[in-house]
């Protein structure tokens, strides 16, 4: 009795305390449900995250991930038993395009954090230092960002080795250098705001004013950019595996699953097909996603280039 | 005679233009040009001049958010311009600053609660149900309610805002409060209120302002003792009924006589005057007036920088027209640096 009263009231201070925090949230939300792209948008990558989720319970053969040959099954038409027809050694091609979901995900998540982990505290040191900190940093990053991504993708994987950890390692040391950028200047922005005097008259240190004050207030453009980097991470990575120097087979990667059927088109469509649609329907759920997001949550940014 | 709590003394501040990286002479913008003042305990000191005319700077350069280029700022005899940063962090307490604009100086991610609270855990460490209490106590102070303990700055109103930056300037006790145009972003109809509350916490916490407006009448209602800055320098300085009673730098006339009177009887001839204030990389020689000024006496105003002259009820004016009826003493023959005017105790 005496528990589930002070239960109430630490429930109804916590209500109290959060309200502003829940309206913005239920506002941001509603912003969003009311343009139709960002739904579309929203319901992709959640159907994305959903089957990169519950991929190993709704895949018909799990063998056929490892790199199981079944030659009396080869190439195969879709049918009830394979839902996307089988490949040149007879594999599911829907179980393969099922797990496929799974390991973009993986891809896409790690190059966007290592990204992020590189790109964001060198961004918030260039911008608040200034000075020559500034100008090394940044000259570095135009650097990087002066030679097309896939190109020095591909170059650098060249060096490591083929492989989809050396796919990773080397989108990840293309991706950082926008993070820079964006986070250089949104901090320069910052740093002239008044309520960053505020807080150094009230005695705040560097450390306090970068985490307390300059950080949450890049997080908007850091989540609208990583939602669009995201699918722009997963197709760059197919990219990869589609020159043949990302995954390697039998690994079922979208990007290599494409270049092995490309050989069987057009007679045998449905082995590049299927990974394609998957491809396309990721980034493009990620890419309105990230639309949406940036109109509601960084209205200013609307038509600046990234 | 008590030593005054703050003490500016030929203060400075340059900013140096880069021009383009082959010239090699550097020029300067001299937002604050020879300043010097004093203020004395529970007095307010008000700092009037157009935009531009360096009174923020003063400001800032106080608090040293920006580092002087020259001169010295007395804070209880402590000379903040040679303190270490931690010396400056536990001056900070004693004197803050209320912004301008009530809205950018509060971050727009925090609450309330987390606004105010900040300096509290900088300096007192204090956490949980104290620092609770402490934060409604505060806001109680400045008139706010424990519903807007919660609120984000983006849902309180301009009045709302500019209180929490009070509440947030209060938080540490300080003994000199610099008011930089706390009331020109709020509406009308909040200013007069705002001044009565201002009024009213420096009676009560026993507070010492730095007030810093282009508006005359809000400086002169509250204010003890008054400076009229032009292009980064002050050009009169006196009691504040008198400077405004009685101008006698032409500028401080003009800017007095531009203020619109209600009555219509008193066909006050506005003095006005022509262009606009000459931009701070090129001070004009001389006297820095003399362009704009209706009271020229000739070559010694393009000529010369006026000294300062003192008067025997305690006003001081940097103009060549008092040079024969001020009282003769040795600042007069300072050289521009002036002596610091002190108000007499009331």
């Amino acid at each position: 009795m005496h528990s589930g009263i002070s239960m109430a009231s630490t429930w109804n201070r916590w209500k109290k305390e959060r309200e502003s925090q829940i309206r913005d949230l239920a506002l941001t939300f509603y912003t969003l449900r009311r343009s139709p792209l960002s739904v579309i948008g929203l319901t992709l990558v959640g159907l994305f995250l959903l089957v990169a989720l519950i991929g190993p319970w709704i895949i018909t053969h799990p063998g056929d991930i490892k790199g199981a040959v079944h030659i009396d099954q080869k190439l195969k038409p879709p049918s009830r038993a394979h839902l996307f027809g089988t490949d040149e050694v007879g594999r599911d091609m829907y179980s393969r395009v099922v797990m496929g979901t799974r390991l973009s995900l993986q891809i896409g998540l790690i190059i966007i954090f290592v990204a992020m982990g590189i790109g964001v505290p060198l961004g918030i040191l260039a911008g608040y230092t200034g000075g020559w900190v500034n100008h090394l940093i940044m000259r570095i990053t135009d650097i990087f960002l002066s030679v097309p991504g896939l190109l020095l993708a591909l170059a650098i994987v060249g060096a490591l080795g083929p492989g989809i950890k050396n796919a990773m390692v080397a989108l990840s040391i293309v991706w950082w250098p926008g993070y820079v950028r964006l986070i250089q200047a949104k901090t320069l922005a910052l740093r002239e705001e008044a309520f960053i005097e505020a807080a150094r008259s009230v005695g705040a240190s560097k450390l306090r004013i970068i985490f307390s004050h300059i950080l949450p207030n890049c997080t908007s453009p850091i989540i609208v950019k990583a939602s669009m980097d995201m699918g722009m991470a997963i197709l760059f990575a197919a990219n990869l595996g589609f020159i043949g120097v990302g995954a390697q087979p039998p690994v079922p990667e979208w990007g290599s699953m494409i270049s092995t059927g490309r050989n069987y088109l057009p007679d045998f469509w449905w082995m590049a097909t299927f990974p394609g649609l998957a491809i396309l329907v990721t980034v493009l759920g990620f890419n309105l996603l990230g639309d949406g997001l940036r109109d509601v949550l960084d209205p200013q940014s609307r038509g600046q280039i990234r | 005679m008590m030593d005054p709590l703050l003490h500016v003394k030929n203060l400075k501040k340059y900013f140096p233009l880069r021009k383009g990286f082959l010239e090699k002479e550097k020029t300067y913008v001299r937002a604050v040009d020879d300043v010097s003042f004093s203020i004395r305990r529970g007095n307010s000191f008000g700092l009037v001049g157009e935009s531009g005319s360096g009174k923020t700077t003063v400001a800032r350069a106080i608090l040293r958010l920006i580092e002087p280029t020259e001169g010295e700022v007395r804070f209880e005899g402590m000379d903040i311009c040679r303190s270490s940063e931690s010396e400056i962090n536990e001056m900070r307490r004693e004197m803050q600053i209320i912004f301008q604009d009530p809205h950018s100086s509060l971050n727009p991610r925090k609450t309330v609660f987390k606004i105010v609270s900040e300096p509290l855990i900088i300096h007192e460490g204090l956490r949980g149900k104290k620092l609770r209490r402490r934060v409604e106590e505060l806001l109680e102070t400045v008139g706010l309610k424990s519903e807007h303990m919660f609120r984000y700055p983006h849902e309180l109103s301009g009045g709302q805002k500019q209180r929490v930056g009070i509440a947030r300037a209060l938080s540490l006790n300080p003994k000199l409060l610099i008011l930089d145009e706390p009331t020109s972003a709020l509406d009308v109809s909040v200013q007069a209120q705002m001044l009565n509350f201002l009024e009213s916490l420096q009676r009560e916490l026993d507070l010492t302002y730095l007030f810093i407006s282009h508006n005359l009448a809000v400086i002169r209602y509250t204010c003890d003792t008054v400076g009229v800055m032009y292009l980064g320098k002050i050009i009169e300085m006196g009691e504040a009924e008198k400077v405004f009673s009685m101008p006698r730098h032409p500028y401080t006339k003009a800017l007095v006589s531009a203020v619109p009177i209600p009555q219509a009887e008193q066909p006050e001839t506005a003095i006005l005057l022509e262009g606009d204030i000459p931009s701070a990389t090129h001070i004009p020689s001389g006297c820095r007036f003399h362009t704009r000024c209706f009271e020229k006496i000739g070559a010694v105003c393009e000529e010369r920088e006026p000294e300062t002259y003192c008067f025997p009820d305690g006003s001081q004016v940097n103009c060549h027209l008092f040079k024969s009826t001020a009282l003769d003493d040795e600042a007069g023959h300072g050289g521009g640096s002036g002596k610091p005017l002190e108000t007499k105790d009331r």
